[in-house]
């Protein structure tokens, strides 16, 4: 009995019964689910993806029809997820950002006021935001018939917003690298000055050249008049709006309670990161005769990101998942439509393995964004 | 010597200015703030009239979903003739006396359970023996003349409980032995540990769920069927494991080595070590954070309606859609569901500040 307590020989025993365990338990699930599904005469592997869809996606961020593939569809799923995370990101970043700050307040009426805000998102689940918001657009506004045009071409009524939209006759490209080339020589033009001032102290911050260089080529291209624009305006059918920009209330419940699930958390991310620089680094900052904006600009953010970058990207990450809740009220996202494709094909495995995996791949790759950025404003070790 | 005690007294005095310029200061110190101060204040009073209005003045008390359509107010009899099912869901309306027993009995125990001092060995086994059986036989019954009631009847407040609580119950175990595994010095199990809580935590909620509804009884031999309410209860285990693990890994990281070390030292098995010396002081860490964890499980179990479980968020919205009331009582219901999700998610959190000042340790 030596060899059972040889450590080594033991930890090699343990993992070899870990691995053998989940090889087995993965062998009995393939053999039982093949065997299942063969009875079921449901077909296996990834072929459904090329089969036309047959379905209508009623958002859609990128083309589609329904004589399109099922491929498609997916990644128009995609497109949607995307879509409405990244802007519910971007709103939510906003409004907490400014809700942290009022939390902070010396006043006591607006920080209680913020606090209040905060308790209430946090304390309610998100789901139930989301159907109220969408059973509130589907209550208060009147249905397609009687739409509202409170302005010519725009239409509100519970079938959402409906506005003129704009169509590129021609120059869209040429408008495109305009802003690419403006935006890089604004770029070029900050980071020039900006050395300068470092070496000698002098000059001032380059904003103003570095905003005529990015608005000069833009400018440019529309006076040359290659730039060409029409607008289509929706018009009122007998049962549905047609043509035009539509942002239906689906889109519009989700981002809300999204963005407004986000800022509650920011607000408190945003608050503790501020509370965790020391008051030693404020006083030392005016001490030194930089302003407060300065202070907090140049000081105190830089220090406070440090708290809150990291919660901050678990926190984008729970968005784009939470996004998903997106089903319940009828927003196409991949999960949405990845369950239509898993009702029409009955490949079950095969959708649920795609949208995961999906989710997985981005969620890595919002996490890698967010540690490049987080080893950025990191404290640097000398 | 008592001149050299009164000084930071006096000090202290001279610093603090009269209450009545501190209140001045607070709310109208400068221009600015007293412009804030005006419209915050007009926010709040705004929000007091609108919800008072609402609530009491414009609202129906007495009378049918007519009356209710007339008015703007809250519509109290849709939530007094709703009371009932959204709470219970379908239970059998004549027995509902015993999910109601049960929920009273579940919070009650809860209540006791919160308050630290009777932690320890009697607790957790009054939870086991007497608590949890209790609670079952009330709701499923079958024995002592309780007519036995399926799961599938099972909805509404209780159900909601059901899963946060036995979710937790069951993922607390489980997250402690993935963050040991996670923390492991076996190559094979670190890397089976970290895959399953990267993949649980990297994918939505409702995909785990999906998978459970759907694709679980493709795994399942023939013949074997899994009742809906214990897929969706081992769905919800599974995603709550993941993170718990990630909270405990947490707090096994801020034991220093030399506690590990130490108790190696002394010729203890590592489980003894782990269970005697490390996980008592890593798990008292995060205690708190757990707390939190579970407010944010509660609410996620709002999902389970996407499957179509009938949970407190899904009787509340079908009793919505009853012909009687369509339309008319969408934010009374929702309301409703909100002040009670409210009620339990703000007394948890006030519960978390409460333990982590009783620690007096912070939490990441």
């Amino acid at each position: 009995m030596l060899f059972l307590n040889d450590a080594r020989f033991r930890a090699a025993f343990y993992q070899f019964v870990a691995i053998s365990a989940v090889l087995l338990a993965g062998w009995a699930m393939y053999s039982t689910a093949s065997a299942n599904l063969a009875k079921q005469d449901i077909a296996t592997g990834f072929g459904f993806l090329s089969r036309q869809a047959g379905f209508e996606i009623s958002e859609t961020a990128i083309a589609f029809q329904s004589t399109d593939s099922v491929g498609r569809a997916i990644l128009v799923g995609i497109a949607n997820t995307v879509k409405v995370s990244f802007l519910a990101v971007l709103f939510g970043t906003v409004i907490g950002l400014f809700v942290g700050i009022g939390r902070l307040s010396t006043n006591p009426l607006l920080s209680r006021l913020m606090l209040a805000y905060v308790e209430v998102l946090r304390n309610v689940p998100l789901l139930l935001y989301l159907l109220l918001w969408y059973s509130l657009i589907i209550l208060v506004f009147p249905p397609v018939k009687q739409a509202i045009q409170f302005l010519p071409g725009f239409f509100l009524s519970n079938s959402g917003l409906a506005v003129p939209a704009m169509q590129w006759q021609s120059g869209f490209y040429a408008l495109l690298g305009a802003v690419a080339v403006g935006v890089a020589a604004a770029f070029i033009a900050h980071a020039i000055s900006r050395r300068r001032r470092i070496a000698s102290g002098r000059g001032g911050s380059g904003w103003a050249m570095a905003a005529t260089l990015f608005l000069l080529p833009i400018v440019a291209v529309w006076a040359s008049g290659q730039v060409a624009v029409t607008w289509e305006a929706p018009e009122l059918g007998r049962f549905r709006l047609t043509g035009g920009l539509h942002i239906r209330p689906e889109f519009v419940a989700l981002l809300f309670g999204l963005a407004l699930n986000l800022s509650a958390s920011v607000a408190e991310i945003v608050r503790g990161g501020i509370q965790a620089v020391n008051r030693g680094q404020w006083e030392a900052a005016m001490a030194l005769g930089l302003s407060r904006s300065l202070a907090l600009r140049l000081v105190v953010l830089p220090q406070a990101l440090r708290v809150i970058v990291p919660p901050l990207t678990n926190n984008y990450l729970s968005v784009f998942k939470n996004s998903s809740l997106a089903i319940a009220i009828g927003y196409p996202d991949l999960v949405m439509v990845s369950n239509t494709v898993m009702n029409q094909t009955g490949q079950a495995i095969e959708t649920i393995a795609i949208f995961m995996g999906v989710y997985l791949g981005l969620s890595v790759l919002i996490s890698v964004f967010m540690n490049w950025y987080n080893a950025r404003v990191a404290l640097k070790e000398r | 010597m008592s001149d050299a005690q009164a000084l930071p007294a006096a000090a202290e005095k001279v610093a603090r200015p009269p209450r009545r310029s501190r209140w001045r200061e607070a709310y109208f110190g400068t221009p600015g703030n007293a412009v804030v101060t005006l419209i915050s204040g007009a926010v709040i009073l705004l929000l007091a009239k609108l919800a008072i209005g609402w609530l009491f003045v414009d609202a129906v008390f007495d009378g049918s979903s007519e009356d209710c359509k007339q008015s703007s107010g809250a519509c109290w009899p849709f939530l007094a003739g709703k009371l009932r099912y959204m709470l219970f869901g379908f239970y059998p309306f004549e027995e509902q006396w015993r999910p109601l027993t049960a929920l009273i009995l579940f919070i009650g125990s809860c209540a006791l359970s919160m308050v630290p001092r009777l932690w320890g060995r009697g607790l957790l086994l009054a939870w086991a023996l007497v608590i949890l059986p209790l609670l079952y036989v009330l709701m499923a019954g079958g024995v002592f003349g309780l007519t036995a009631v399926p799961t599938s009847k099972w909805g509404g407040l209780p159900l909601s409980f059901t899963l946060s609580f036995v979710g937790l119950a069951f993922a607390l175990p489980l997250g402690i032995g993935l963050a040991l595994a996670r923390a492991s010095e076996l190559p094979v199990i670190r890397v089976l540990g970290t895959g399953f809580i990267e993949i649980v935590r990297g994918v939505p909620l409702i995909s785990i769920l999906f998978m459970a509804a759907v694709m679980l009884p493709l795994f399942m031999p023939d013949g074997v069927t899994i009742d809906k309410l214990l897929r969706a209860q081992v769905a919800i285990i599974l995603f709550a494991a993941a993170y718990i693990a990630e909270v405990v890994r947490g707090g096994l990281q801020d034991v220093p080595k030399g506690q590990f070390e130490a108790g190696r030292s002394l010729g203890l098995h590592y489980w003894l070590v782990m269970f005697k010396i490390v996980l008592p002081q890593a798990l008292k860490k995060v205690i708190p954070a757990l707390v939190g964890l579970f407010i944010a499980f509660f609410q996620d179990t709002t999902l389970v309606t996407i499957i179509g479980l009938l949970d407190f968020l899904d009787t509340v919205r079908t009793a919505l859609r009853d012909p009687e009331w369509q339309g008319i009582a969408v934010l009374e219901g929702y309301a409703f569901a909100a002040a009670v999700y409210f009620l339990f998610s703000a007394v948890m959190g006030a519960y978390s500040r409460f333990l982590e000042r009783h620690f007096n340790t912070s939490y990441r």
